[in-house]
């Protein structure tokens, strides 16, 4: 098959000589659903004043020496929203000012509140000279227009200077009264919710799906702006954060409207990012899907899959009640077709559908196949109505993923240098609308209508810019999608009657639903939503299969086809049956190309990437079989482009489907004829290759019970198929000979060992590394086969810059094995700095490769380290983790800075693996600060005297062990011997989780306080002074982690979910000592309890947002 | 191929006990990437020397950045770059401050200016403490000198407020800057028996007996200087020994007291007067500062020193001082019961201390 596929690739390559007309079709795309939103530019009538933002700038602390003289500074503050600034006093000679200001009133339309950031300038007064500024904080005013969320912000905020970094902090207080009803020209779509979430977020249930939302906006980088040459590095980099801030804003603007426009209430799976094209812009793009979500009245219900109310269920239920409710909602499709006639100018390179199955013909179900037929018809026709049936979801409602088809993905390369008219996104549109497109016609290839788990991505070096994107073909629920609520999952098991076809037919008519129920249950919908199978059913026509594929039956329900292995971008559905555990797996490749320039450049990349795509493929697919597993999720592949190199990155994870027959193993071949110290070497290999296997399905429990062949029916492979050369491009040839070298009675993968590639594969495959024992990774949410999770977590951002040198000496596989070892060494360091949470997994392991220049690799990390318990039992609430959390349970019933406590006793829980005498130490104290009444009363005193036991024990290496032991009665006798209490240890500094996952463990999300979606430019002059390149970044990262923590916790939250790092751009110039840095991030800030004190919590919450944040709740007061 | 860039940043800052230890004690990160192999560190986890050195370097840059804040440790407690457990700050703040007995004593009473710190070589080259670890030892002196020195209240809870130090850490900080501030002589070669714990002890006693905020605390309160009245009025204690009536009447209520009670009475006995001129001459010279620098020299060699050669055990000292003490209370015409009690318990306490059997 992989010769077919590849082929396939290739000829779809845009001929060369369409480039000359760049652009030149992009009006074709302005489609209906253009039209229905606002021009661009407009400013057509508009409602005045339909809000006022008011903002209050209390004190600043920490602020920099300004005045040498003195060692002080004269700050004031610049508040300024718009074009209206105002200004403070200057409060004269202090580093800690208290400007107590009143509070400045903004009139202004709720189209400039969606667009534009606050933005607090402070400023060092000089009578003589101007002003010095000392930095700025931009406040995104979004989350306080949602109806929902909290109507006001407060709290420190970091001063951010581009040069310097963060210099002291500010106390903002920030209001915002919206007036009613004054939308009517819909210029605005205030109100409407983002979620970073891919999910639906916790505390929401679904009323409708309406599909896929995109848009983009264009503007000239001020960077290469004329004026960027007479103004400073610092002004340059401000006017690029706020032209951000503000594109974001109006990108954000724009969907919204779109949201509307269809009837929904929120965007799920939100994702923007921004293309740093040069010379020809500034891309912010970004796409979600469209939802309709109702708060859950009661959060506490959230817990529960959403299938709770049986009165609604069947007041809802289509059944044979109410047929018609059911149909009307079909003709509701918010979006109408316009599909623009596809493109065929410019570099198209559209890989392949990449799903691996073996080829499978013969009956189908049963009585399953007319009715098959029906289903996809009528599905069809629910889709058709989509543009495109696009999902960026990639966890779904129980029920809603009916099949999943593979992975579908798209690639293109682009001149950015040929933009007809670049200031306008028409260009830009078009280019995605033909990736969109393409995606789509793969997706139908696969039998499916609906792309989920789908996501979109760039990579630029100089004038070329590939543009990708992936998703999971699938099969939907049809219902699910319309005017239904998700808490569908539970109807299939009512509606499943067997005359049920039949009364439907007597009616003579084919009610929409009627036939989704029917033919879902006899799809095995239902069976699939008790056995967790379905999704690996294949929804593709057996007979007419869009490519070789291997089936057998499913080896859970044994009715159904499904393929051997499965492919996806998406999650680990819930239902989905999983034996044993999983990990990630990576695919790394590196090509070199020639540097050229232009149109040969496209050309080069062009032709490059079908072949590495394939590459990536079969690396991924060797190294699954090797880990003994028959499916991928989470997969994400992507490309970087240099300027003379390509790499690829797949990152997945791979799982034991129970589903999928067990895979076969991997046969070494060796050329022939051969002679017996060659044979010798093939077979040592081969031995290498098998134990390893074994060892790997030890080490992730794969124990799949036993099947015996007669109950699944013959596999009925071809035999040309059955022993697929899972080879690479250089023996695409048709006549290679027949290979039969079955592994048992399984299909083996042969890898042959007569070319240098082949060599490589084997190496590559042979030389990663096994996660270190007490560590489990992977690149989706959590790990199947664990869910016993602590509630200690720690999210981490690592990032790695290496030099090649002379890369052109190198070869290909000298580079491929440089840019695998550059990987893996990083996992390696990150088990060994997370060694103290073991037993621990990573989670959502996101890796993002780049090129910046010649030869510099940039590789960055962003992932969560999770503990949980060894023992297997289940997660009970207050943790099952002996003395310890037992100690921090009491501890976090009884005061009020949980989080705090319970970190630190998780923290230690780790070290006291390696000293006992530490841990007793911690439990006792703990234990102490539980028994101590002092504490319930003073939770000030309590706090210093927590520092201070800590203190004690760790004081002078010497006191550590007795100290616990006679604690109780001379720390007491110190403290009176004083004769005040110390009061300034009480830190006003709200802890902030930051986590990529859409939850946390051992804690509910009550609240989510809206979007987070921050962009920072740090640059400096003084590299080595800063401590280096690694020195400059270190910082930088750590003051975009604290810069998100503060508006979260001004916004009342205390955690960041769905956090994810989306680009950090590093360019460095170490000869002039300079480097520049640019990260752009995004999140979903919340507010959440830990379960253990969900109860106590739940009768204090009511509408009080919970004391959310302690510490910012001091500084309201 | 060359690692241009390597840093790994957690939300929650991971802190290394044992790399912040080898921080502070000044080795270089290639030093303590050297000392941590030797530890064994790459046997107990499987790791590569590489590896090793990326995580050192990655925690030698936090603790960089961090050490700006730890010189005011509220700034610690308050700020948003790095979010640390509670725990973990005041483990930062307590270890930064903790300082090492060799290094104290040698700095012990001398003044903590420009020139004492261009000596730190020679301290660092006798003491095989490194230079970097001197001087931020040496300047942790300094900081917490310049803090509290001008501070009105007690001088411990000043410290404390300021540099959120545990209890014990804040009081040996009050003696350094209290023998800073009084510049005690502490390193003549007679000293060198004496620990820092000693030293502390004494402080202690002088801060709580003899400052002026020892004897009412009213807001004007500094326990940094000595009490200067209380100095002037000591030599009213030359009563003792000018008059002879007085010191004999003194003596024989001693000798009574202690009659068959010390191993070392009849050399107690003979010695009463020198020791009874030792302990009141040196009262009386405490209204000059270079007396004053010279008390713990002094209360060696004038009492320890004679004590010693006659082989007296500390609970023979205990006892007479007791009783010494005690007997002026009994003496009629001796008119300055609070100034000796208020001199001699302070003493009393500080010899005890010093009177190593």
């Amino acid at each position: 098959m992989g010769e077919d596929a590849d082929r396939g690739g290739v000829s779809s390559v845009g001929v060369a000589a369409c480039i000359q007309r760049p652009g030149s079709y992009s009006f074709l795309f302005c489609g209906p659903w253009r039209l229905v939103q606002p021009c661009r530019q407009s400013t057509g009538p508009r409602a005045t004043m339909p809000g006022k933002l008011k903002a209050r700038i209390v004190a600043g602390r920490h602020l920099p020496v300004m005045d040498r003289a003195s060692d002080l500074t004269d700050a004031f503050v610049e508040v300024k929203f718009g074009n209206t600034t105002f200004k403070t006093d200057v409060y004269h000679k202090s580093l800690n000012p208290q400007w107590n200001s009143e509070w400045f009133k903004f009139e202004v339309d709720d189209e400039d509140l969606q667009d534009e950031p606050l933005q607090i300038t402070v400023l060092d007064h000089d009578t003589y000279s101007a002003n010095d500024a000392i930095g700025k904080v931009y406040i995104d005013i979004d989350p306080l227009l949602s109806n929902e969320a909290a109507a006001s912000l407060s709290g420190w905020f970091p001063i951010y200077d581009t040069i310097h970094g963060i210099r002291g902090e500010i106390n903002v207080m920030v209001k915002v009264d919206l007036f009613n009803d004054l939308n009517r020209f819909r210029q605005s779509s205030c109100g409407v919710k983002f979620f970073c979430t891919t999910s639906i977020p916790k505390c929401y249930k679904a009323v409708t799906i309406h599909g896929f939302v995109e848009e983009l906006v264009v503007n000239e980088d001020p960077e290469y702006q004329w004026i960027d040459r007479i103004r400073t590095p610092r002004a340059s980099n401000e006017a690029r954060q706020r032209l951000i801030s503000l594109m974001s804003g109006e990108l954000q603007r724009k969907i919204g409207l779109k949201v509307l426009e269809m009837g929904g209430n929120a965007v799920v799976g939100y994702l923007q990012c921004f293309d740093l094209e040069g010379e020809s812009g500034l891309v912010v793009r970004a796409i979600g899907t469209a939802c309709t979500l109702d708060k859950l009245s009661n959060a506490a219900t959230s817990f529960l899959p959403p299938c709770s109310s049986p009165s609604k269920d069947l007041k809802e239920s289509p059944l044979v009640h109410q047929p018609s409710h059911g149909c009307r909602s079909t003709h509701n499709s918010p979006i109408h077709t316009a599909t623009g006639s596809r493109l065929t100018q410019n570099f198209s390179v559209s890989v392949p559908t990449l799903i691996f199955t073996g080829m499978g013909s013969g009956s189908g179900g049963k009585d399953g196949g007319p009715l098959k037929a029906l289903y996809r018809q009528q599905t069809q026709s629910a889709f058709e109505h989509r543009e495109f049936p696009f999902f960026t979801l990639t966890t779904f409602p129980p029920g809603f993923l009916v099949h999943v088809g593979g992975v579908v993905s798209a690639r293109s390369v682009k001149l950015l240098d040929r933009i007809h008219n670049p200031d306008e996104p028409e260009t830009r549109d078009a280019w995605w609308a033909e990736i969109r497109q393409e995606i789509k016609s793969h997706g139908k290839a696969l039998g499916c209508h609906a792309v989920v788990g789908y996501s979109e991505s760039t990579s630029i070096c100089e004038e070329v810019c590939i543009l990708s994107a992936s998703g999971t073909a699938a099969v939907l629920n049809p219902k699910m999608l319309q005017d239904c609520s998700m808490e569908g999952c539970s109807e299939h098991r009512l509606s499943r009657q067997p005359s049920f076809f039949s009364t439907g037919s007597e009616k003579g008519e084919f009610d929409f639903f009627l036939q989704c129920q029917d033919s879902a249950s006899l799809l095995g919908l239902d069976d699939a939503s008790s056995l967790g199978c379905s999704f690996c059913h294949i929804p593709y026509d057996e007979l007419n299969m869009p490519f070789p594929a291997h089936l057998t039956y499913c080896y859970v329900c044994r009715k159904q086809k499904v393929p051997d292995v499965l492919f996806t971008t998406i999650e680990p559905p819930l239902e989905a049956a999983i034996t044993g555990k999983g990990c990630l797996i990576q695919a790394r490749l590196c090509r070199q190309k020639k540097k050229t320039q232009g149109e040969a450049n496209a050309t080069a990349i062009s032709n490059l990437l079908p072949f590495m795509e394939y590459e990536l493929h079969t690396q991924l697919m060797n190294k699954l079989k090797l880990r003994g597993m028959n499916a991928l999720f989470g997969l994400r592949i992507q490309i970087a482009v240099g300027e003379n190199m390509l790499m690829g990155l797949a990152s997945a994870t791979g799982l034991y489907v129970t589903a999928l027959p067990a895979p076969g193993g991997i046969q070494v071949a060796g050329k022939t004829p051969s002679d017996s110290s060659y044979d010798q070497h093939i077979a040592n290999i081969q031995k290498k290759i098998n134990d390893l296997i074994v060892k790997n399905r030890e080490i992730y429990e794969i124990n799949p019970p036993e099947i015996l062949d007669e109950l699944l029916g013959s596999p009925i492979p071809e035999t040309r198929q059955r022993s697929r050369l899972f080879r690479s491009h250089s023996e695409s040839s048709d006549d290679v000979p027949e290979l039969d070298l079955s592994h048992g009675k399984k299909d083996a993968f042969v890898l042959e060992i007569d070319d240098t590639d082949a060599v490589e594969d084997i190496q590559s495959l042979l030389t990663d590394a096994s996660t270190p024992s007490g560590f489990y990774s992977c690149n989706t949410e959590v790990m199947p086969g664990i869910n016993n999770w602590t509630s200690d977590l720690q999210m981490f951002t690592s990032v790695r810059v290496f030099r090649l040198n002379n890369v052109t000496s190198l070869t290909s596989q000298g580079l491929n094995k440089t840019f695998s070892d550059v990987c893996e060494n990083l996992l390696k360091t990150l088990y060994f700095k997370l060694r103290s949470m073991v037993p621990c997994c990573l989670c959502h392991v996101n890796f993002n490769v780049a090129l910046p220049e010649d030869e510099l690799i940039q590789v960055a990390v962003t992932a969560v380290a999770l503990t949980f318990d060894k023992d297997q039992t289940p997660y009970i609430k207050v943790g099952t983790d002996k003395t310890l959390s037992r100690a921090s349970a009491e501890n976090e019933e009884q005061l009020q800075f949980t989080l705090e406590l319970c970190m630190e006793s998780q923290a230690t829980q780790s070290t006291a693996l390696f000293s006992p005498a530490k841990a007793a130490d911690i439990s006792e104290s703990g234990h102490l600060q539980a028994v101590s009444p002092a504490i319930q009363t003073d939770r000030c005193s309590s706090w210093i005297e927590f520092i201070k036991q800590k203190a004690q024990t760790i004081r002078r290496g010497s006191i550590k062990t007795i100290a616990s032991l006679d604690k109780a009665s001379p720390l007491a006798e110190a403290h009176a011997r004083h004769r005040s209490p110390i009061s300034c240890a009480t830190s006003t500094v709200t802890v902030v989780e930051m986590t990529p996952l859409s939850f946390i463990p051992g804690a509910k999300i009550i609240k989510y306080l809206g979007i987070i979606n921050m962009f920072f430019i740090r640059e400096t002059t003084s590299l080595r002074e800063e401590g280096g390149v690694s020195g400059f970044l270190h910082a930088f990262i750590a003051e975009v982690f604290a810069m998100v923590r503060a508006h979260v916790a001004a916004l009342g939250g205390n955690a960041v979910v769905s956090y994810i790092m989306k680009q950090c751009v590093f360019m460095e110039n170490p000869n002039k000592n300079q480097a520049q840095c640019l990260i752009n991030v995004s999140g979903d800030a919340v507010n959440f309890v830990k379960e253990s004190d969900v109860e106590y919590a739940s009768t204090q919450a009511q509408g009080s947002g919970l004391q959310a944040g302690n510490g910012s709740g001091d500084i309201v007061a | 191929m060359a690692v241009e860039l390597d840093v790994f940043v957690g939300n929650t800052t991971l802190i290394d006990e044992d790399v912040y230890q080898l921080w502070l004690d000044g080795y270089s990160a290639g030093d303590a990437v050297a000392i941590r192999i030797k530890r064994g560190i790459l046997e107990q986890t499987g790791a590569s020397p590489d590896v090793l050195e990326s995580d050192t370097m990655d925690h030698y840059r936090t603790f960089q950045m961090l050490e700006r804040l730890l010189h005011s440790p509220p700034k610690l407690i308050n700020q948003l770059l790095f979010q640390t457990p509670p725990s973990m700050q005041s483990m930062l703040i307590e270890k930064y401050y903790t300082f090492d007995e060799p290094f104290v004593r040698e700095v012990l009473g001398k003044k903590l200016s420009k020139g004492t710190k261009k000596d730190l070589d020679d301290v660092s080259a006798k003491t095989g403490i490194t230079l970097k670890s001197c001087r931020r030892q040496f300047d942790n002196f300094k900081r917490v000198f310049k803090v509290v020195e001008e501070m009105k209240g007690p001088l411990v809870e000043n410290i404390q407020q300021n540099f959120l130090l545990s209890d014990q850490l804040a009081g040996d900080y009050a003696a350094v800057v209290f023998f800073a501030n009084n510049r005690f002589e502490t390193g003549k070669r007679k000293l060198q028996y004496l620990t820092f714990e000693d030293f502390a002890l004494c402080a202690e006693q002088l801060i709580q007996n003899w400052t002026l905020g020892a004897v009412d605390s009213n807001v004007d309160d500094m326990d940094v200087d000595l009490d200067r009245e209380f100095l002037q009025d000591l030599k009213d204690l030359k009563v003792l020994i000018t008059d002879k009536d007085l010191l004999d009447q003194h003596k024989s209520l001693v000798c009574t007291a202690l009659r068959g009670k010390v191993s070392i009475f009849n050399e107690m006995e003979t010695n009463f007067k020198n020791l009874s001129r030792a302990l009141i001459n040196i009262a009386a010279k405490l209204i000059h500062t270079k007396d004053v620098r010279d008390l713990f020299i002094d209360l060696v060699e004038k009492y320890i020193e004679p004590c010693k050669s006659d082989h007296w055990t500390s609970s023979d000292v205990g006892a007479f001082l007791t009783q010494y003490t005690n007997a002026a209370r009994a003496l009629d015409a001796f008119k300055h019961q609070a100034l000796w009690e208020r001199y001699m318990c302070t003493v009393k306490s500080c010899i005890l201390k010093m009177y190593h059997d």
